[in-house]
């Protein structure tokens, strides 16, 4: 996160009343991509027919995390990396709700990273949408757990030695319902994806891969939001139903996007109820 | 069991199924957890029970998600709990803070076993106690209450959800391996619905709230998710719209308040037990499984014509400040037997201020105190 402020430039008018206005400008830098990724999921919401006051937003903490603060809903700014665990709680507290988590890639796949995969093994009916922009934006652009290898940040100046998380394949063997991944270069199919994970039973997962140009960009000869739009447009080939083990990034050749996972499987909630069902029987023997 | 699925009548139990039984009657109906010797009994027995009483019981990957569980339950309107031991008890401490800043009711019982580190998984101590007052960062002030046998931790799990609801604050618990473990007769009561706090609610149509403007008693109304109020709650700092502020000066406001709404009402908060204080020379000051022992010591000195009295301390944070400045005017000394190398002993010391001596009867751990350690402790501080 830089200074640089920039008004929102989410397309729709009537996006605004699903936005804290009184909160603008936002704090993403110009050219971030986060904004549009909100903008998405606000018309995702639209599109899938929710009711906004049953849908709850838990963030954890990042430039992605500071979504909880812009959107008119519920919504819970928590710590970093504990966005899922909250979101479990609220959700198991009332299933009535529609929960969902928006937060960034090294909150949600590094210091999150245990909560990510359990809560995709439980399946628990939740949604995240996870923005992946390659490091860690707020604390001035480290190297993350999605960081491309040979890719610079400020703490792999020599280049990242490090093997990078492929999202959707990980999500995929932990048990999510549903996988999928866009770049905000996709807004269209981006939206459609997050509404169709908003009302898909279990646990869905949508990356969005975002630009940082104040940070990662700069440094990856990306330094404008636009250059890495031209490279999403060059570099993703869109691929539904392709094997997720073939959704790694590096530094160069293609990104896959598109719908991995798309299964049926019952829900936390769907096992919870035989439990009480179990229990009820049993008392009335 | 009543056709409600809330258990009453005599039992023998142990102390952590008390513990258990307790939250059920309290109205918990949200338990996350993770198996931890010795408190695993509480979630065993949280998972049989809970389906009985259309609550839900979930075993989280970890303590950090167990609390943030029990957080996000609140959030949705219903009394939750968990339960650990000292590890776990580490691992919550970062978002028992976000609980103390969301101004989450909720409560966290710690059955305590030695440490540091894993140390005597199987056995007790009160070595928590100071990381109970301050182990999460910042500054703040938390409610802690201890029990001393399974009658009364089943009774304080009661008192400790209708202070949390009533000061939106997470409640401690803060037990042991050998209350945890003890079976003895709990009576269960029926427990009248007015007995059972419930926070208080926003009165105002959702363009009016607030969620962090408080009145009077510093403790703001509280919506919960779903209801329309479009709410926003951060652990950042934030002003009375819950919108972060980076000043010193929401600091300042908030910070204060959040200590205040507990300090201020301390005198409603705060419990201890006196017995044969009025005319006592010497006071042995201890709280939880230690204070059981510190009776028979004390009776055991009134027998030999000592003038020893007892102060029980149900509560420990907030401190009973107040009682142990004026007991220190009258006593010679206040023997302190706790099973830690020094804790709350620091707190009589500050508050009797020099008008009294302060004797620590240290434990590392592991047993309990003998009376006999704490009746030498007695006399010596007469010599
Ligand atoms: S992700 Fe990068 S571009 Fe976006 S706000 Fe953060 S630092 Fe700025």
């Amino acid at each position: 996160m830089t200074s640089t402020k920039t008004p929102v430039t989410l397309e729709e008018s009537n996006i605004e009343s699903f936005l804290r206005m009184d909160r603008m400008p936002h704090i993403w830098c110009a050219g971030c991509g986060i904004g549009t990724a909100v903008g998405c999921f606000a018309r995702a919401v639209e599109r899938a027919g929710l009711d906004p006051d049953k849908v709850s937003l838990i963030s954890g903490i990042g430039c992605a995390g500071r979504a909880a603060g812009y959107v008119k809903l519920d919504s819970f700014h928590t710590t970093h990396g504990r966005a899922l665990p909250f979101a479990t709680g609220l959700k198991l507290g009332n299933p009535e709700l529609n929960v969902v988590v928006f937060s960034g890639d090294g909150d949600l796949l590094a210091i999150g990273g245990n909560h990510l995969i359990h809560s995709a093994r439980r399946n628990i009916d939740l949604t995240v949408i996870c923005i992946n922009n390659f490091n860690y934006g707020m604390t001035g652009g480290q190297m993350g757990p999605t960081t491309p290898i040979d890719a610079r940040t400020t703490t792999t100046p020599y280049g990242n030695v490090e093997y990078p998380f492929n999202a959707p394949y990980l999500l995929a063997a932990s048990g999510a319902t549903y996988v999928s991944r866009w770049t905000v270069m996709h807004p269209r199919e981006l939206e459609r994806s997050i509404a169709e994970a908003l009302v898909k039973p279990g646990f869905s997962f949508v990356e969005v891969l975002s630009p940082c140009p104040a940070l990662y960009g700069r440094l990856n000869k990306e330094s404008k939001g636009l250059d890495t739009m031209h490279t999403y447009l060059k570099r993703s080939v869109i691929r539904n139903g392709a094997d997720p083990k073939d959704a790694e990034i590096g530094l160069n050749g293609p990104i896959l996007v598109g719908k991995y996972v798309d299964i049926e499987r019952p829900t936390l909630w769907d096992c919870c109820k035989q439990v009480f069902d179990r229990v009820k029987e049993k008392k009335s023997k | 069991m009543s056709e409600d699925g809330i258990l009453h009548g005599t039992f023998f139990m142990n102390g952590d199924v008390a513990c258990a039984e307790g939250a059920i009657s309290a109205g918990c109906r949200f338990f996350a957890g993770y198996p931890i010797t010795p408190a695993t009994e509480v979630a065993e027995r949280m998972s049989e029970r809970l389906p009985h009483v259309g609550g839900v019981y979930i075993q989280m990957e970890d303590e950090i998600a167990s609390m943030n569980a029990v957080l996000g339950a609140s959030w949705a309107g219903v009394k939750a709990m968990t339960a650990t031991s000292g590890p776990g008890f580490s691992l919550m401490m970062e978002n028992l803070g976000l609980g103390v800043i969301l101004e989450t009711p909720c409560v966290l019982v710690n059955i305590q076993r030695a440490g540091p580190s894993t140390g005597l998984p199987t056995l007790p101590a009160q070595g928590d106690m100071m990381q109970a007052r301050w182990g999460s960062h910042g500054s703040y002030e938390i409610i802690a209450l201890v029990p001393s046998s399974p009658q009364e931790i089943f009774d304080l799990i009661i008192e400790a959800f209708n202070l949390s609801e009533r000061y939106r604050v997470p409640v401690l618990v803060m037990s042991d391996e050998a209350v945890g473990h003890m079976s003895e007769k709990v009576v269960i009561p029926e427990i009248s619905p007015e007995n059972l706090m419930s926070r208080r609610r926003p009165d105002v149509p959702p363009e009016e709230y607030l969620p962090y403007k408080a009145d009077g008693d510093l403790v703001p109304p509280m919506a919960i998710a779903g209801e329309g109020y479009r709410f926003h709650v951060t652990g950042l700092t934030h002003d009375e719209k819950g919108y972060p502020v980076m000043t010193a000066e929401a600091q300042d406001k908030l910070v204060r308040r959040l200590v205040d709404k507990i300090k201020l009402n301390r005198n409603d908060i705060i419990k201890c037990e006196e017995s044969d204080v009025e005319d006592a020379e010497i006071i042995v000051c201890a709280y939880g499984i230690t204070s059981r022992i510190a009776r028979l010591a004390v009776q055991q000195a009134r027998n030999e014509g000592i003038r020893a009295g007892l102060l029980r301390l149900i509560t420990v944070w907030p401190f009973a400040e107040e009682r142990v400045k004026e007991l220190a005017k009258q006593v010679k000394a206040f023997i302190v037997p706790e099973i830690n190398y020094g804790q709350i002993v620091l707190e009589v010391e500050r508050c009797a201020a020099g008008k009294a001596s302060t004797v620590l009867v240290p434990h590392m751990g592991g047993s309990v105190h003998t009376p006999h350690t704490i009746l030498n402790a007695i006399k010596e501080s007469l010599q």
